[in-house]
């Protein structure tokens, strides 16, 4: 891009200096990078993660919004999808999946048994998966259709946005 | 032979038929010798399911409940044996291999054991589950209890629910309605 006029030069672009040079706040850009490329955790528990794998074929196609990559190792994933009914049976083996993604991460409760037990009013189902890890975004449905999973997850790219990412860093204490 | 005839060849044990199915009700102690006549010599060798009743308040407790098909489908037969609280079912997993996990959910939705069975366990519930959930003085909310580093388990709000039936009281009186916890 060469500048028409020599003599007016933009702040935000410089083309004396070689490559491109964008201008923004780091926590636009942290968060710009983070929020449109979420790799979910699939954590598909029961019937909901049929519409999850609806969400990640070709009709809805979850990769429009940047969130294609599955990951099945908790290692790799920035956001756990609770898809499902969690027993009591099940629950702390995601609480350990969930403990086992760095940070930065979000939870999404995709349907009404992650979110509130759902139907089962019951002694082997957990009433809720906040009960035993932050829950970022709550889609209700028994089960949601793919539309609402995505309409959960740009809310969540929303929620990401207006995050202060940089003076959120972890502070972990050293220990002495 | 009929279905019939076939429960009625069965020495001790009370028939009764109901809508074309035919059960026998059998003494605990006849019946392993029971379920082995009717695969060998009936030719019911196909065991369709293994279940059981808490009939909470009589005596005896329990009810275990095996429902026999021949292998074509032709025929079904039910066989029930009461069982008290303190007594063990023997074992048909040696008669049918499918009746391994049958048992073992027997056990741990209602506690009943099976003697001889090869391997005790609980099926859905984790090992340490203080409780037999499907036992009638169980509350449908659940109770509390806690395994650290294996499960644990709470209270289900009930919010006035469950909707539930009373048998054999009038219409209005056994219409669904929401009473209490349990
Ligand atoms: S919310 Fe409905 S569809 Fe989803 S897991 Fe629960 S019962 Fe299944």
């Amino acid at each position: 891009m060469v500048d028409a006029n020599p003599n007016v030069s933009h702040t935000s672009y410089d083309s004396k200096i070689e490559g491109n040079i964008i201008i923004t706040r780091v926590d636009a850009a942290i968060n710009w990078m983070r929020k449109n490329s979420l790799w979910p955790m699939p954590m598909g528990l029961a019937c909901c993660a049929i519409e999850l794998m609806a969400t990640a074929s070709s009709r809805f196609d979850i990769s429009r919004f940047g969130a294609e990559v599955m990951r099945f190792s908790p290692r790799q994933a920035d956001v756990m999808i609770v898809a499902g009914t969690v027993t009591y049976k099940m629950a702390l083996a995601v609480k350990r999946v969930w403990d086992q993604m760095p940070e930065p991460k979000w939870c999404i409760a995709m349907g009404a048994c992650a979110s509130s037990g759902g139907m089962y009013r019951s002694y082997a189902v957990l009433q809720g998966i906040d009960r035993l890890i932050p829950v970022d975004v709550y889609i209700s449905g028994c089960p949601p259709r793919p539309e609402a999973l995505i309409e959960g997850l740009l809310k969540l790219q929303r929620m990401i946005d207006k995050e202060q990412s940089f003076m959120a860093q972890k502070r972990v204490p050293v220990e002495a | 032979m009929s279905v019939l005839e076939d429960a009625q060849a069965m020495t001790s044990g009370e028939v009764s038929e109901f809508r074309g199915e035919t059960t026998v009700v059998v003494p605990l102690a006849e019946l392993k010798a029971s379920l082995k006549k009717c695969r060998d010599a009936q030719g019911y060798e196909m065991l369709l399911d293994i279940s059981s009743v808490d009939y909470l308040g009589e005596e005896p407790r329990f009810e275990m409940v095996y429902e026999l098909a021949t292998l074509d489908d032709s025929k079904h037969l039910r066989i029930k044996a009461k069982v008290a609280e303190d007594e063990d079912v023997p074992t048909a997993s040696d008669l049918w291999k499918t009746a391994n996990w049958h048992e073992r959910e027997v056990y741990d939705m209602m506690g009943i054991k099976f003697a001889g069975h090869p391997q005790m366990e609980r099926i859905l519930m984790w090992e340490g589950y203080p409780y037999f959930p499907l036992r009638k003085d169980f509350p449908l909310a659940g109770k509390e209890s806690n395994m650290p580093e294996v499960a644990f388990s709470g209270v289900a709000p009930l919010e006035g629910g469950p909707f539930v039936t009373s048998p054999g009281a009038t219409r209005e009186h056994g219409e669904p309605r929401a009473r209490g916890e349990s």
